[in-house]
């Protein structure tokens, strides 16, 4: 075995040592759950359209049905046993959303309602926000500056 | 007491581990070593409203229990060294309030259990009374939440990852008594090998268990098979690998002999426990509960407990500094 003195050779060293995540397995995991997911919601979409719901209105319908769902799943444990088998699968649709929102609720409501529940809700999904609505307004400059219809409009 | 090597105090007055007691949650009750342990809880809440609570209750518990075991009156105690994971040690100061012993507080992460042992035998070997006790407790889901994310976050565990033992460990020290004994105390030196992953904190605390087990080897004169074991406290399957590689490397062999407490506590294929236990209850419970069974028994005649610690926090991590390892160590005989 050669030598280990630095750290580097040390890092190098526990790299080697420590096995990663079975990436294929995590992959396809995430792949059929997260298509499962999105099925789900398209058969929502498609029972209310079919109930003559207007197509906007709709899509209201699917996104607070699947946050429900979630967050349901998440006060009853159930959630994280999904997460933990589907990884982004579970976490990228806006079922991974509302379980960050939700667990940490959970969490932290034995430090009380404002200090526990109301302050740290926003821990794991915060910064998700902060970086999502930051994105969305450069992209809306952006789209302002370039777009020369939308120039005509303002 | 008198001073051997670089690092170790050999005792005068070896000291009795005169009882010891454990209380643990259900998964490891679940575990390979669930017969040894005194007290095996149902429900992680432990019947209070939240997890810093049922922590503190732990520690209490296990108090009363090595106390009840020992039959020595909580009046002839002379004092007590007590830490754990939680914020400014708050699972043993809540537990404790209520016994009036002197009470000393300690915070060595996870190597906290033979940290209050060591303590405790330079305390009584020097005369300062006659009983002491040491004591420890960690809790999976308090030390997610401080450490980690909320538990039904839905996320995956990466394979390293260590899975924090909920239970509490004490132990009764004597002055007089009649084995096992504490004979020599290597207190560890931190080793910072520059590993930044919290959730691989095997790899970063097993250069200090080297460094300690291979100190103590020098400064004592002994070889590993001096022992018929060297127990690491919560390395893992990761770190002890690692451990056994390294030590090699440096000429001690150290196979027939070592094991890790992390390792040995969950079953890793059936408890889905990935790198395995850790947390200050780890060494300390399954120290209190099967070795110290093993050694009243007498299938053990001589260890060397070695109990781990990252000494880093969820801030140290997120500015990024890489994790302090530590590890003490004291040499147990009959």
């Amino acid at each position: 075995m050669e030598s280990i003195n630095t750290n580097k050779e040390y890092q190098k060293y526990v790299d080697k040592k420590s096995p990663n995540s079975p990436i294929f397995k995590d992959c396809f995991n995430a792949f059929w759950v997260g298509g499962l997911i999105c099925v789900i919601g398209q058969i929502i979409y498609d029972y209310f359209i079919f109930r003559g719901f207007p197509q906007d209105l709709t899509s209201t319908i699917v996104s607070i049905s699947l946050i429900f769902i979630s967050a349901f799943l998440t006060a009853i444990n159930v959630f994280n046993k999904i997460g933990k088998f589907a990884g982004a699968g579970s976490l990228i649709p806006i079922t991974g959303f509302a379980n960050s929102i939700i667990s940490p609720a959970m969490e932290y409501k034995s430090e009380g309602y404002v200090m526990g529940v109301g302050a740290k809700m926003f821990t794991v999904a915060g910064p998700v926000l902060v970086y999502g609505i930051s994105t969305s307004v450069i992209v809306g400059l952006v789209y302002l500056l370039f777009n020369t219809q939308a120039i005509m409009l303002v | 007491m008198k001073k051997i090597g670089n690092q170790t105090f050999k005792l005068d007055n070896p000291v009795t581990i005169l009882e010891t007691a454990s209380i643990v949650g259900k998964k490891e009750a679940d575990g390979p070593l669930a017969k040894y342990f005194d007290v095996c809880l149902e429900d992680e809440f432990f019947g209070e409203k939240t997890w810093e609570k049922a922590e503190s209750k732990m520690i209490k518990t296990s108090i009363e229990t090595v106390l009840k075991k020992s039959k020595v009156p909580v009046s002839s105690i002379d004092f007590l060294f007590a830490g754990d994971l939680l914020n400014q040690c708050i699972s043993s100061s809540f537990g404790i309030r209520d016994f009036e012993i002197p009470f000393l507080g300690i915070f060595g992460a996870c190597s906290t259990f033979v940290e209050g042992l060591l303590l405790g035998s330079l305390l009584l070997d020097g005369g300062a009374g006659n009983y002491g006790i040491a004591a420890t407790s960690s809790h999976f889901c308090s030390a997610e939440k401080q450490f980690r994310f909320p538990l039904e976050l839905g996320n995956q565990r990466p394979p390293t990852s260590q899975w924090t033992v909920t239970g509490s460990a004490a132990a009764v020290l004597a002055k007089d008594g009649l084995g096992p004994y504490i004979t020599h105390l290597t207190p560890g030196k931190i080793v910072d090998k520059g590993i930044k992953d919290a959730n691989n904190m095997g790899s970063a605390m097993a250069p200090a268990a080297i460094s300690t087990i291979i100190t103590h080897l020098k400064d004592t004169g002994r070889s590993p098979t001096y022992y018929d074991a060297i127990i690491t406290g919560d390395l893992g399957h990761i770190g002890k690998g690692i451990v056994l590689e390294l030590s090699k490397a440096e000429g001690y062999q150290l196979n027939s002999v070592y094991n890790d407490c992390g390792v040995l506590m969950f079953d890793k294929d059936k408890q889905d426990t990935h790198s395995g236990g850790s947390g200050c209850a780890c060494c300390g419970t399954v120290f209190s509960g099967y070795f110290y069974n093993q050694l009243k028994q007498k299938k053990i005649k001589r260890m060397l407990l070695v109990a781990t610690g990252a000494l880093m926090n969820s801030t140290s991590s997120q500015q990024g500094e890489s994790i302090p390892g530590i590890a003490h160590a004291v040499s147990i005989e009959l």
